[in-house]
């Protein structure tokens, strides 16, 4: 690693201050993917602004509207116990890494990166959730904008995501073995109004909505309303894990995976 | 350089640690505690587990300056202070969990983790909990044994594979 020093702010406020000094400092949450980066001198931040400290970010809460809020600063361990009235949520955060991994990485974290293979972008986006920064809100379907691209401004903090709570969700990953990403991922929501399907690891663009299988399910909520189907193998992610083709064939089985078991 | 305090096994320990400086680092060459192993180094082969404030985590992959104020138990601090092994200890020895030991230490503290969370794990549920701690040797048949042992769980009709 290149050198740098490390603060520990204890407020958003203070935190966000810190991160306005330099165009060279850079925030640091659960750290599970930026000390990897660290190591492999991918990154090279004057100061590092450790969010881990700053307790008004952490912990789980259900809003007026019967949303799940998550602080941004809450482990997938946390997740995973704590937000039992999202079942399919609560499932998706058991899932990422191992026990280790998930007593340290944060949902905020996996946002802010949005690596195209991640688990919670598909989760934010399939849920319709809304992404609180220190100073807006975001919705999902405007906030994610490609491989590790978001829309959080320079100096910008995730504080809060706040889920709507669908009527049956479920996620489905097919687990790359060797990093315990999704080779293939999806997140499927029914709510009242219609369902929403959202596909990580598969897209050279990133987490996705897949909007012909939505309004088939919207209309049809069964796996056998998808059969056969799957999305173009064009613009896929192919890899020595696997091709295009047969990425874009595992997000249709995935997907009638994932209604088959939506609870 | 700035000062890092915090309770290991029990014990006040400070230093002066660099912002890079990663905890296993200062347990290692700071503490003079080196049961914690470095393996990886990019935190897929477990074997610097340590606990901090009672959770296992990846000691390669937390920075010393964020366990400020924590406290932190090492596979030193798992033995009683006569050196009485722990059950856990204790079941490794007895059904073999190990081969070249290089991977113990962080398959121990994931255990007695484990053990806290869920007493009486089921072998799958041992499995699934060692996702993140890589053995080369064992196969990990006799890690999964001496675990279920540890748990009190009858482990005869577990063949030695």
């Amino acid at each position: 690693m290149y050198a740098f020093d490390i603060e520990r702010p204890a407020t958003v406020s203070d935190a966000v201050k810190l991160l306005k000094e330099s165009d060279e400092n850079q925030p640091l949450s659960g750290g599970q993917t930026l000390i990897p980066t660290l190591k492999q001198r991918l990154a090279a931040p004057e100061k590092l602004i450790s969010l881990t400290g700053i307790g008004e970010i952490k912990g789980i809460c259900e809003d007026d509207a019967g949303r799940i809020c998550i602080g941004a600063g809450t482990c997938h361990a946390d997740v995973a116990a704590g937000a039992g009235k999202y079942p399919a949520l609560a499932a998706l955060a058991a899932q990422i890494g191992d026990p280790a991994v998930r007593n340290r990485g944060t949902i905020g974290g996996s946002l802010a990166n949005n690596d195209p293979s991640a688990c919670y972008p598909s989760a934010a986006l399939g849920s319709g959730a809304v992404i609180v920064t220190n100073n807006r809100d975001i919705a999902a379907d405007d906030y994610f904008q490609g491989m590790f691209a978001t829309a959080l401004d320079e100096g910008e903090i995730i504080t809060e995501v706040k889920f709507p709570v669908p009527e049956k969700a479920c996620y489905m990953k097919f687990v790359q073995p060797a990093s315990r990403f999704a080779l293939v991922g999806v997140f499927v929501a029914k709510f009242a109004d219609g369902v929403r399907v959202a596909v990580t690891g598969a897209s050279e663009e990133g987490v996705f909505r897949w909007t012909e299988a939505e309004e088939k399910l919207s209309g049809d909520f069964s796996a056998s309303a998808l059969d056969g189907m799957s999305p173009p193998a064009d613009g896929m992610i192919s890899d020595l894990h696997g091709s295009g083709a047969y990425r874009a064939h595992l997000v249709g089985v995935m997907t009638r995976r994932a209604v088959d078991a939506a609870l | 350089m700035p000062k890092v305090s915090m309770t290991v096994n029990g014990k006040p320990a400070s230093g002066e640690v660099e912002g890079r400086t990663l905890l296993v680092e200062f347990l290692r060459d700071g503490l003079g505690l080196t049961g914690t192993h470095v393996g990886c180094d990019t935190s897929q082969c477990g074997a610097c587990v340590v606990h901090v404030d009672g959770k296992p985590v990846k000691a390669c992959t937390i920075f010393a300056a964020e366990a400020e104020g924590a406290t932190v138990t090492t596979i030193e601090g798992i033995a009683a202070e006569d050196g009485t092994m722990s059950p856990v200890q204790e079941a490794f020895q007895t059904h073999h969990g190990l081969q070249c030991g290089f991977c113990t230490p962080g398959m121990v503290m994931s255990a007695e983790s484990l053990l806290k969370e869920n007493p009486t794990p089921s072998e799958a549920e041992i499995r699934d909990y060692l996702e993140g701690n890589i053995c080369r040797c064992t196969g990990y048949h006799n890690i999964v044994k001496a675990i279920m042992a540890a748990s009190g769980q009858d482990v005869s009709k577990i063949a030695a594979e």
